[in-house]
């Protein structure tokens, strides 16, 4: 049952869980996938992830690969056939890892952010933020894809991968805050990008329905909110 | 043609050494640059506009920036002398994943240990140990975290040694007494030319931290 070789652990709200449901999607690999809870997470998940117990993690012939960008390497390689993920020339493969750290270290951070953000100011500073990450990133969009529609060229690769799997709490954050981030005047290229990223076949049949990512965030923040005020609340309440 | 290699570089950058381990590993010439990150060089405001931070490699006039980066790529290109990644995608996943482990964790709490005091540094101090201690048994008892081989993982995590010193010194602990197979992995390490030629004395480091911390009025 070669279904059974690979399994994913993940949640469907997860995008970097989403990152291993595409690229295994483009390696057309058949996988088994575990929908963990992260409320009580699976004996499965903390014995193949002790480190971090986190969410991906990638489990071939029974070995646990975790940490959503070392998996997207390690599919590209356990799986060498076409179409491949990362570019083939070492100095574009950097150039990727680059902009995947970027993407993930600071702009991801930056979109956290927002929700955390409290009062006006600090919102509205913390999109800003948001928004300029994005200009960046477009630049490199213009210098990755030399024209064409993606990161990687014709088809979707590692940066699209990498940055593709949060448009849907892009979406959120822009609904939530009633703002357009992803703005189609700043950022043309990253704007076109997003429609066509989200068509590509190994994409739309994973991608998280935006709405019902949008129900479950508000369920998620209000939830938050509800604790908090729990917390702040006079001793003799 | 011969390759050009410049690399944008610090002394005391644990980040910065860990280039140059890989580029003494590959037997590789070529030209250091110091910075003085207070007053960058255009060059490096050119090659790293997104950070600009060193280390910065150019190759061939082309610049690679963050330092695990730097090192793949070297190891890529060039790939027939002491490759510091195997060739099993499960093995590079697992360097790959420590070598993240190592870059989230280390340099902040070991940053915290000597820009802070009181219940902070305490914290810092004990979060470094419960790391060191998980690095120490994934090193288990194998001579490097590559194996037989001085690998990835001992590249990411070496450069830090040097820096032990002025932690235990600020923090007034000691990283042997708990983790002793690391401290001799460190040694097992400094054996080889490419480590001690990178790494700078750790006494230097600590008299650096001292005037740092004089600088910033930190007691």
């Amino acid at each position: 049952m070669a279904g059974s070789e690979v399994k994913v652990l993940g949640t469907w709200a997860s995008p970097f869980a989403l990152r291993v449901h595409i690229a295994l999607g483009i390696k057309s690999v058949k996988y088994e996938w575990v929908e963990e809870n992260l409320e009580a997470k699976s004996q499965l998940l903390l014995e193949s992830n002790p480190i971090n117990k986190q969410v991906p993690v990638l489990i071939h012939h029974h070995k646990p690969i975790c940490e959503s960008l070392a998996i997207l390497q390690y599919i590209d390689e356990a799986w060498p056939s076409a179409p491949s993920i990362l570019p083939s020339d070492p100095y574009h493969r950097a150039v990727a890892r680059f902009w995947a750290a970027y993407i993930d270290h600071k702009w991801f951070t930056w979109l956290k952010g927002v929700a955390s953000a409290e009062g006006a100011e600090a919102k509205k500073a913390a999109l800003d933020q948001v928004r300029e990450g994005l200009v960046v990133v477009e630049e490199a969009f213009g210098k990755c894809s030399k024209g064409k529609d993606f990161f990687s060229g014709d088809r979707i690769g590692y940066l699209d991968i990498v940055l593709g799997c949060f448009l849907g709490w892009l979406y959120v954050a822009e609904k939530r805050n009633d703002v357009k981030l992803l703005d189609e005047e700043k950022m043309p290229g990253l704007a076109a990008w997003a429609i066509k990223f989200c068509l590509e076949g190994a994409v739309k049949d994973v991608m998280p329905d935006k709405d019902e990512l949008l129900d479950y965030a508000n369920m998620v923040f209000q939830a938050m909110a509800k604790a908090k005020a729990k917390l702040n609340a006079p001793p003799n309440n | 043609m011969a390759d050009e290699i410049m690399l944008l570089d610090w002394w005391s950058s644990m980040f910065g050494m860990r280039v140059r381990i890989a580029l003494v590993e590959k037997g590789l010439k070529y030209e250091s640059r110091e910075e003085d990150l207070n007053n960058k060089s255009p060059l490096l405001l050119e090659m790293n506009p997104v950070h600009r931070k060193i280390p910065v490699l150019i190759h061939n006039g082309k610049p690679i920036c963050e330092s695990p980066i730097i090192v793949e790529y070297i190891d890529e290109v060039w790939k027939d002398k002491s490759p510091l990644l195997s060739t099993d995608p499960y093995q590079r996943a697992q360097a790959r994943f420590w070598a993240d482990y190592i870059d989230n964790k280390i340099f902040q709490l070991g940053g915290k240990i000597w820009t802070s005091k009181g219940e902070d540094q305490e914290a810092a101090k004990k979060e470094l140990m419960e790391c060191l201690k998980i690095l120490e048994g994934e090193l288990g008892e194998k001579p490097f975290f590559g194996g037989e081989n001085f690998g990835f993982v001992d590249v990411s995590l070496v450069t830090f040694s040097c820096w032990f010193y002025t932690y235990e010194s600020f923090g007034n602990f000691s990283i042997e007494a708990e983790c002793p197979k690391l401290i001799a992995w460190t040694k097992r390490c400094l054996q080889k030319s490419s480590v001690s030629s990178s790494l700078p004395d750790s006494l230097k480091i600590h008299d650096f931290v001292l005037q740092l911390r004089k600088k910033f009025g930190i007691e």
